[in-house]
């Protein structure tokens, strides 16, 4: 089960009129596809997608799953939207409400173990071990976890646990962190439990009916079998703007941290029949990431380009994230930006600065644009900046 | 679109594969890689399926298993439908069936296939000529000039030194064919055919059984060339731009032709795209030490050396330091460091090693087999 419902606000306009699963990411990629793609290497065949906040584009970008094999007829993804039934119609109300509200949908399958997935990371992994592991422990919740750096561990959700990895205690951003084992927000539930304990939340009507704050708090009081898995790998949250970029440049380090370029992990999507890309006679290419239908005439440095971009002759784009369909118009210098998809970067723009010529680095971040904006020719988008509108 | 019922289209995929014998070894003329990404036939399929034609049939002769594995179920190019939709046809495929010589014995095999479909008008088009057309305008003209057969062509050039399988058209003032030639001796401008005729089912029906009856199989002698039968030949001018491959130096130029925009342009227009299998390859990586010029590269690869002037298919690999001009890389290859390629096509999945030095000329393109290891 993907939650991919939330209106992922701390992306501001790159999530104005699509859901955050389906902000651009990687050169040719949605971020949904690196969660509905491990599915597909892992072998789950029968994969809900919660969605809620503007679905549209989403909702079209899944369609009948085919992308991602999960096109299948028995199973296959199913993209679900919060419902009117005889007992009246709700939005989601939290991660386990939405759950909840999809009880009869996994019924249908009568699974023995179900995964639930966040949408808003990027990461390789094989869910089958997990579920190994899960069968193995005699677990009734197996919670993902990541080794991270102490300074980090006081933003996340840490899990304290005994020489068996059976978790014992879980903090929610802890001041002085008392491990370093951070929950990824990717669990494996047996089924019976999970539903047992949907029902009891939902019943006991607190309110609150979210998995961090009230299903797994309830299995642990309760002396349910919870259990870490340690994961190993690149893994990525994308929710902020800066996070996002970081997470593009990455693909871009010298150290390759996440390969999309194995063949026996694929990462799939939903493609547009466009031919190769061209680099033209006068187009400077270096360090960058470039995809199928862009045409390439001015400068690119540490870059990623998805498809479909048109980068006239004098145009310089630098440590930025330009996303399909845009055109950079000549003279313009994009730089420390994301831009988004179908954008016009006037004549002479400038859009972003380097850091390195701010003093005080508080004063500086990324600028970004929005999707289907125009900047008008000669216009100044500056660090920090986010452009929903024109101009 | 609206889908037309009422156009049967039908694929030549193995024809005139002797004129590219290095690539043709091991598949159909169809499956031959063009533009980094694409194999002949999908310029054929996606002209059909633009054209709102959505019964199609591929007509093969031997070594079709790429070309299987390529089309599948027709998917990729919409034409996975039931109505209609996309069907191979061997040989061999029915009791008393036999390997065809031509394409009107190629017909007369799979004959129950065309009486079968529900379509009035036949389009046959060969796998040899790249280029993006809309069928309609054609068919247009066919029914409205009530000629037996409206024949393609573009205005075009032949030189009989280095052009093979051309067939010529003399055109009257009518705009009917008045005159049919093979491979002339002569040089120059002409009114050259792209093999893709429009003909009623009806019509279709008559030449196949009477050719069958007559044991005739050649499209272009028995019923193109025949004086005797005077068949109202329409001549319908395509103006779009093309490219015929009919050599391996042809097949070399019509690839690096794409590196002009607008031949690109016109091959890929927006409105009608051209379809094909997807590999869900990741996009281009350019190294720090890479040096990009003039060239068309494909998803997946990872480029780390100097290109100038080539095509380079899906799944490449150039190692730091090579210099690759002039050349045609196809899926896969992999080239190693401080190599130097110029002049030179590689098949498919080829292996270089580190400091490999491979020329070819202008005229004379060095061509590596599929899989070779050097």
């Amino acid at each position: 089960m993907l939650l991919a419902g939330g209106q992922g606000s701390r992306l501001y306009a790159l999530t104005q009129d699509m859901a955050k699963p389906a902000v651009p990411f990687g050169g040719k990629y949605r971020l949904i596809d690196f969660p509905l793609s491990n599915c597909t290497n892992s072998g789950i065949d029968t994969v809900g997608v919660l969605t809620q906040y503007q679905p549209l584009v989403l909702n079209d970008y899944i369609g009948n799953g085919e992308p991602w094999d999960l096109d299948r007829m028995n199973g296959g993804v199913h993209v679900l939207p919060p419902y009117e039934s005889k007992s009246g119609a709700s939005w989601y109300e939290g991660t386990a409400n939405a759950i909840y509200q999809n009880i009869s949908f996994i019924e249908r399958y009568d699974p023995e173990y179900v995964v639930v997935l966040g949408g808003d990371h990027i990461y390789k992994m094989d869910y089958s071990k997990m579920v190994d592991y899960h069968k193995a422990q005699k677990a009734d919740l197996t919670i993902a976890v990541l080794d991270v750096p102490r300074s980090e561990a006081s933003r996340m959700g840490i899990m304290i646990c005994d020489d068996e990895m059976r978790v014992t205690e879980f903090e929610e951003k802890p001041k002085v962190p008392r491990s370093t084992l951070a929950s990824m927000g990717i669990y494996v539930f047996t089924w019976a439990k999970l539903k047992k304990y949907l029902i009891e939340n939902e019943n006991a009507n607190t309110g609150s009916k979210d998995f961090g704050k009230d299903i797994i708090p309830a299995m642990l009081n309760n002396g349910e079998r919870i259990y870490a898995y340690t994961f190993e790998g690149y893994w990525k949250d994308v929710g902020t703007l800066d996070s996002l970029w970081d997470a593009n440049m990455d693909l871009l380090a010298p150290a390759e941290q996440l390969n999309l370029y194995d063949k026996k992990w694929r990462i799939y999507s939903r493609h547009n029949n466009l031919p190769p890309q061209y680099i033209g006679t006068e187009a400077e290419v270096e360090n960058a990431m470039i995809t199928e239908g862009s045409v390439i005439h001015g400068k690119v440095d540490f870059s990623v380009i998805f498809g479909n971009v048109t980068i006239e002759e004098g145009a310089v784009v630098r440590y930025s994230v330009v996303m399909p369909g845009t055109v950079i118009k000549s003279g313009a210098i994009v730089e420390y930006a994301i831009v988004g998809e179908e954008c016009v970067i006037g004549k002479n723009a400038h859009i972003g600065r380097s850091p390195e010529e701010y003093d005080n680095r508080d004063e500086w971040s990324i600028a970004v644009t929005g999707h289907r904006i125009t900047v008008g020719d000669g216009k100044d988008v500056l660090p920090k900046q986010i452009l929903s509108e024109s101009i | 679109m609206a889908t037309n019922q009422n156009i049967l289209g039908l694929v030549f995929a193995s024809i005139h594969d002797e004129a590219v014998l290095d690539l043709t070894k091991n598949r159909t003329m169809g499956s031959v890689p063009f533009g980094g990404r694409y194999r002949l036939i999908d310029f054929p399929l996606s002209n059909f399926v633009n054209s709102g034609i959505s019964q199609v049939g591929v007509i093969t002769k031997r070594n079709y298993s790429s070309l299987l594995d390529h089309i599948g179920s027709g998917r990729e190019w919409d034409l996975a439908r039931k109505k209609g939709g996309l069907h191979l046809l061997p040989p061999y495929s029915h009791t008393g069936a036999t390997m065809y010589n031509g394409r009107l014995d190629a017909l007369g095999n799979v004959w129950s296939f065309v009486e079968n479909s529900s379509a009035d008008y036949v389009i046959l088009s060969n796998c040899d000529v790249t280029t993006s057309i809309d069928f309609r305008p054609a068919v247009q003209a066919h029914i409205a000039s009530g000629a037996d057969i409206t024949a393609i062509y573009a205005k075009g050039y032949y030189d009989q030194l280095k052009d093979r399988h051309a067939t010529i058209f003399g055109i009257g003032g009518d705009g009917f064919v008045n005159d049919v030639t093979i491979d002339p001796p002569m040089t120059g401008n002409c009114n050259l055919g792209l093999d893709m005729f429009v003909m009623s089912k009806a019509f279709l029906r008559r030449i196949v059984k009477e050719s069958m009856s007559r044991s005739r199989y050649s499209f272009r002698r028995d019923i193109l060339l025949d004086r005797n039968t005077k068949y109202r030949i329409l001549a319908y001018e395509h103006t779009g731009y093309f490219a015929k491959i009919d050599s391996l130096e042809s097949y070399f130029n019509a690839n690096l032709a794409l590196l002009d925009s607008a031949k690109r342009i016109a091959l890929f227009p927006k409105a009608r795209p051209v379809y094909t299998k997807t590999k869900d390859n990741a996009p281009v990586r350019f190294g720090l030490e890479s040096h990009i010029r003039n060239s068309l590269i494909a998803d997946g690869c990872v480029i780390d050396g100097k290109v100038e002037n080539c095509v380079i298919f899906r799944g490449v690999k150039i190692g730091k330091g090579s210099v690759v001009r002039d050349s045609i890389i196809t899926q896969d290859t992999v080239i190693g460091a401080r190599c130097s390629i110029r002049n030179v096509i590689t098949d498919k999945n080829v292996q270089i090693a580190d400091e490999r030095q491979l020329t070819g000329s202008a005229g004379y393109p060095l061509f590596i087999s599929k899989g070779a290891e050097i």
